[in-house]
């Protein structure tokens, strides 16, 4: 129920406040009702046809030096 | 895809499994509660139980919108669309679901109720629009990252003067669900939890201050990617290492402290408490659901239509109730895998994909569950 996906911001129509969002490919309508100044290329969070939040590229950047961080250690041999 | 398989990455997560092995200490046991289906499913989707030391235990969460909905009110909404003769909208998780006398939403539409699966708020606005003449019902079901939306479609709806439309609203809230698990006569032993991932990127991380401070416990906010959760298990694992209460947030890509304001004012805008509802398996929690403000009052379906409640008690056996407390793993419920499964499920934990039940099913668990049953050799 709570998933939501990251798909790129591919055009925005600011009329009705909704943008075409490209996941892998595949275009869909969206909402853009809950997110301020998103803009094309942005990555949002889509759930049930509405964008949840914008994904910030520093913060992901963060969490995956994080990741590194974790993987400093040697793996254990098998 | 970007955001996507960097945090699904094999040798990432070899890693991260060899820094948990090093960081949980032999002597003690682990017990991670995963509160969201998203990262129960994870788990199992990705092996990632397999991929823990023994003495760390994932404990499976309530947050499972389909799931923790008692059958009643399914038989509620059937009500509307058998007797009150409206167009009922419906996300898809909840077709399958039995309520009454095991009758599900998809059996009344085969015999002929006009019941309609919708994707987004956006298109039961739609089909409003397209049949002015009948009255249109949104099933609204599901935690805040849901709630927003519903509240978007009855400001349209109020906007427009689309008075066909209304919404029947089910919409319940992750802090007091967790306040409920922590507060349960039995509690569960629980060392730390996996907080709820895109809940969070709608109310934030602050709600789980309070709750962390209260009970002690420490809460990592997770995404749902294979990574993430068990980047989130290493850091809860060092936290209850450190005797920490904190909440911290490993999805910082998507969740802020502060969440989104937007959203949240939409959600204050139409919705206000309710007193109380009743939860499957987590019984009636004070203050732990939404309704619709008397302001918006001819949007909500409960008013607009009369709806008899009827008690209706769960199939005999099934552990959804302890399973969604936490109690009970699916393996250890009598009918998993023999009387109900995903093609005939007995409990809304088989039904929704999220659920427990579906997660053991789905990945190969229930070769366990028949390991356990087997007889014991003398």
């Amino acid at each position: 129920m709570c998933l939501a996906i990251p798909a790129e911001v591919v055009s925005i129509d600011e009329a009705n406040d909704n943008a075409v969002v490209s996941l892998g490919g595949i275009k869909k309508q969206i909402s853009l009702a809950l997110v301020d100044g998103a803009v094309v290329g942005d990555y949002l969070l889509i759930h049930v046809g509405y964008a949840l939040n914008r994904i910030s590229p520093d913060e992901a950047q963060k969490t995956l030096e994080l990741f590194a961080e974790a993987g400093m250690l040697e793996l254990p041999p098998k | 895809m970007k955001y996507i398989d960097e945090f699904r990455d094999q040798q990432t997560a070899r890693r991260i499994a060899a820094a948990i092995k090093q960081a949980a200490q032999a002597e003690r046991h682990y017990r991670l509660m995963e509160f969201c289906g998203g990262h129960t499913h994870a788990i199992f989707r990705y092996g990632i139980q397999d991929l823990m030391p023994a003495n760390v235990e994932f404990v499976h969460g309530p947050g499972c919108p389909v799931c923790v909905l008692p059958a009643a009110r399914i038989d509620e909404a059937m009500q509307l669309a058998e007797q009150h003769d409206v167009i009922l909208c419906i996300y898809g998780d909840m077709m399958r679901v039995p309520a009454g006398s095991r009758r599900s939403l998809m059996q009344a539409k085969a015999d002929g109720a006009d019941i309609r699966m919708i994707y987004s708020t956006q298109d039961a606005l739609q089909i409003a629009r397209d049949n002015l003449d009948r009255q249109v019902v949104f099933f609204a079901i599901g935690f805040e990252t849901t709630t927003p939306a519903t509240a978007v479609a009855i400001k349209q709806a109020a906007a427009a003067g689309l008075e066909n439309f209304s919404v029947f609203c089910n919409h319940v809230l992750t802090p007091a669900a967790l306040g409920a698990i922590l507060n349960a006569p039995e509690p569960v032993t629980i060392d730390a939890f996996l907080g709820p991932s895109h809940v969070s990127t709608i109310i934030g991380s602050r709600p789980y201050e309070r709750l962390a401070k209260e009970y002690g416990k420490p809460i990592v906010v997770a995404g749902f990617e294979p990574l993430d959760v068990m980047q989130s298990a290493l850091m809860a694992i060092r936290l209850v290492n450190d005797g920490s209460h904190e909440v911290k947030n490993e999805y910082s890509r998507a969740v802020t402290r502060d969440g989104n304001s937007k959203a949240q004012t939409f959600m204050t805008e139409i919705f206000e408490l309710r007193d109380s509802f009743e939860w499957r398996g987590l019984g009636v929690i004070a203050d732990s659901a939404l309704q619709i403000r008397s302001e918006f009052s001819t949007f909500d379906a409960e008013k607009r239509f009369v709806i008899e409640t009827h008690a209706i008690s769960d199939v005999k056996g099934c552990a959804c109730p302890e399973i969604l407390r936490g109690q009970k793993k699916p393996v250890e419920c009598k009918l998993f895998g023999t009387v109900c499964t995903p093609a005939n499920p007995m409990g809304s934990c088989m039904v929704s994909s999220e659920g427990a039940c579906a997660a053991y099913w789905s990945y190969g668990r229930h070769r366990v569950c028949q390991d356990v049953n087997k007889p014991h050799e003398p």
